[in-house]
């Protein structure tokens, strides 16, 4: 039963029948609504109206990938506030990983390989070329998603070369489609105080995003909530997203990523799973024009992610073989989880739940 | 469907078993979550969420009844079976004391071997040496086990745990009150009416006590109607329950686990907590577990029709023989419980309010 069969006699923050009306006509919410979506105590009717918009896209279905992290290096030049990732060359953890290294993480039959890793000083462009070569040859079956907008900007930083024709090569070498982080929050103060200005900001994480979509590479977007961010920064985020969205049109999905604590320890505790849902629920109904939102099990747990799936999101991303980033901060979640257990996860939400390859093309449907 | 719940619900009126399973079955989960906020903000206006601070030591794993849920017990005479003397028990009702606990829930496996001044001496030591604490001990089946040993009939063994000095049983065994599911689980413990007619004469005499659930194993929405009704129907007698408290049955490391084939997550949780509310129309209160589900579930369960959330669980043994281990701090439950948005009171057995924080 949709949530609209019900109608909005329920929602307890009368505030939200206006918002109601315009997400049942498909209209688009402003700034304010967006602020009162982050705001108000009606959790339930945030859900409703969420789920509503996800099941006039997808239905019951929720979808999932085989996949495997890889992360070729964690060393990076930057040393941003929120990461215990990163490590400086030759500091204990640091760790470099041979292109033969990543075709052995890169099991047969995995779908999707998503390949992110530090701001390396020293590696040249070639290398990650050769490595997109090498894994297409060796996994023909695997879809390529790899390097962030963050990424490729440092490759015009460090090596002056052009995102377009970064990308344009990576492509030709095999390249099917680019992950969204490295967004963190577009806010130049949260750049200042969590030490990324090193880092693309949101003007260029954008255009970056944006000449991807022109060379038909289809990316995701992120976003890094649950520290010390506002709730009007959250919006101003997402709103530039969706802007970006009109004009260039290839993002598939919006992952939004909880802080986790770790080591460095921004806040003193994760942010509760209320804000988890409520932060899904109000992207599902603010980003109209992005086909997906997703839990992300690993930043919020199984748990969570399961509830979510009633609270717009109709992605879990998949069973994700191996996920360092998330877990150097410590993440409660078991690191990489089983295809039967992404199958319970959106079985006991009562979802359908339907495999998929990186780009959304339906791989199997699970009853 | 629905919108026929929502009149009967906004109308006062008593849900039948028809509404009951569709609830457990086809409702849409946060519009249920909805309507039981509503339920739950109609008879607790305040955006307060409660706890209690306790803790729960067993006296003895020593059991003869082979409950195939059950990772806890030992049959008497296994090497690993133990049964703490009443002084050992007294120390673990120390500690807790000491560490501010104002209910201790004391229950254990059915130990033939015990006499029932074993029992009268825990309960009226616990009153003597710490008036501070409220002993919530021995549930049914264990009464059942005195009554057995003592060759007294049940209301006498309930009369004479009342002159001890207490007041409260808590609602352990009750597993889902079906026939069909008591028999295949839980063969000699006896049909629902052996819960239900320790709970009824405890009422009679005064006692209050809470009734639970422990669901997720072999029962369909049926047998939960069935749980639901007995229960209702009993409270409408005398009133005397204070609280529901469901949690999901946790497989590991019993005989049950092999049969287990459907995984009952945090959805089922929460549809699980929302119906309750909605449909035990006369208990006041439902009981969130950040024990059972997990802290993050628990928080989002308050949201579901809850209104308490449990204790702080000094001691536990019975879900970590599951494997099932989950610790916390009272300063970590009122924490939990702002997080979720709620102001949270520290409570009493019975559910007075004692703090607020």
């Amino acid at each position: 039963m949709l949530a609209a069969e019900a109608g909005p006699a329920l929602f307890r923050d009368s505030r939200l029948h206006p918002v109601w009306d315009k997400v049942r006509a498909g209209r688009r919410l402003t700034r304010e609504d967006g602020l009162l979506l982050f705001e108000t105590e009606d959790l339930h009717g945030l859900g409703r109206m969420a789920d509503f918009a996800k099941s006039r896209l997808h239905g019951e279905q929720v979808f999932f990938v085989l996949n495997r992290y890889v992360n070729p290096t964690n060393v990076c030049v930057l040393s941003c506030s929120f990461c215990d990732f990163a490590r400086k060359k030759g500091e204990e953890g640091a760790f470099e990983n041979s292109i033969e290294d990543v075709l052995e993480m890169i099991k047969p039959g995995t779908r999707e390989a998503h390949i992110v890793g530090g701001h390396h000083p020293d590696w040249p462009f070639e290398y990650y070329e050769r490595l997109i070569a090498a894994i297409h040859a060796a996994r023909p079956e695997t879809q390529i998603k790899a390097f962030t907008a963050a990424e490729i900007d440092y490759l015009w930083r460090r090596w002056k070369i052009e995102p377009r024709e970064a990308l344009a090569r990576l492509k030709q070498a095999g390249l099917h489609s680019m992950p969204g982080g490295g967004a963190e929050i577009f806010s130049p103060r949260l750049q200042k105080a969590l030490h990324y200005t090193g880092k693309a900001n949101a003007d260029r994480w954008l255009e970056i995003h944006g000449i991807a979509h022109s060379l038909g590479i289809k990316t995701n977007a992120t976003m890094l909530y649950g520290h010390i961010e506002t709730m009007a920064e959250r919006v101003e985020h997402l709103l530039r997203l969706r802007a970006q969205q009109d004009v260039s049109g290839g993002f598939l999905t919006f992952i939004p990523l909880a802080y986790q604590i770790g080591n460095t320890k921004l806040v003193p505790r994760q942010t509760p799973p209320t804000d988890d849902l409520r932060t899904i629920g109000a992207s599902r109904l603010l980003l109209d024009n992005f086909p997906h939102v997703e839990a992300y099990w690993v930043m919020i747990g199984e748990e969570t992610a399961s509830v979510a799936l009633h609270f717009g999101a109709s992605d879990v991303n998949g069973t994700l073989e191996d996920e360092k980033i998330a877990h150097m901060a410590q993440a409660a979640s078991p690191p990489g989880l089983a295809r039967e257990q992404v199958l319970r996860m959106i079985h006991d939400a009562g979802k359908v739940a339907v495999e998929r390859d990186a780009l959304y093309n339906v791989v199997k449907v699970w009853s | 469907m629905f919108a026929e719940i929502l009149a009967k619900v906004e109308a006062g009126k008593r849900l039948d078993r028809a509404d009951g399973r569709w609830l457990l079955t086809d409702a849409p989960l946060v519009e249920l979550g909805a309507l039981a906020q509503e339920t739950r903000f109609r008879l607790h206006p305040e955006r307060q969420v409660s706890f209690v601070i306790d803790s729960n030591p067993n006296y003895t794993n020593v059991c003869v009844t082979d409950c195939q849920f059950c990772a806890f017990y030992r049959k008497p005479g296994d090497p690993e079976a133990w049964t703490l003397t009443v002084e050992q028990v007294l120390e673990k009702i120390d500690a807790a004391a000491r560490n501010g606990a104002t209910t201790v829930l004391l229950q254990g496996g059915h130990n033939p071997a015990l006499p029932l001044d074993y029992y009268l001496s825990l309960v009226t030591e616990t009153r003597r040496r710490f008036p501070e604490v409220t002993p919530h001990f021995f549930t049914a089946s264990e009464i059942m086990t005195m009554a057995e040993a003592s060759k007294l009939s049940m209301p006498e063994v309930l009369a004479r745990l009342k002159t001890a000095g207490q007041t409260t049983l808590p609602g352990g065994g009750a597993e889902v009150l079906s026939e069909r599911v008591r028999k295949r689980i839980e063969p000699k413990k006896g049909g629902p009416r052996a819960w239900l007619d320790v709970h009824r004469e405890a009422h009679r005499q005064g006692f209050r006590s809470t009734a639970t659930m422990m669901y997720g194993h072999v029962e369909t929405p049926e047998d939960v109607v069935d749980h639901w009704d007995f229960i209702r129907d009993l409270q409408d007698e005398h009133g005397g329950f204070t609280a529901f408290v469901p949690w999901s049955f946790k497989p590991g490391n019993t005989l049950l686990e092999k049969w287990i084939k459907t995984y009952k997550g945090p959805n089922a949780y929460l549809r699980m907590l929302a119906a309750s509310r909605l449909y035990l129309d006369n208990f006041a209160h439902v009981q969130a577990s950040w024990f059972s589900e997990g802290k993050r579930t628990g928080q989002v369960a308050l949201h579901w029709g809850s209104d308490d959330f449990g204790g702080t669980l000094f001691e536990e043994n019975v879900h970590a023989a599951a494997d099932f281990v989950n610790k916390v701090t009272v300063d970590e439950i009122i924490t939990l419980i702002r997080e979720a948005g709620f102001t949270p009171v520290q409570r009493t057995t019975e559910y007075e309010i004692l703090k607020v924080y």
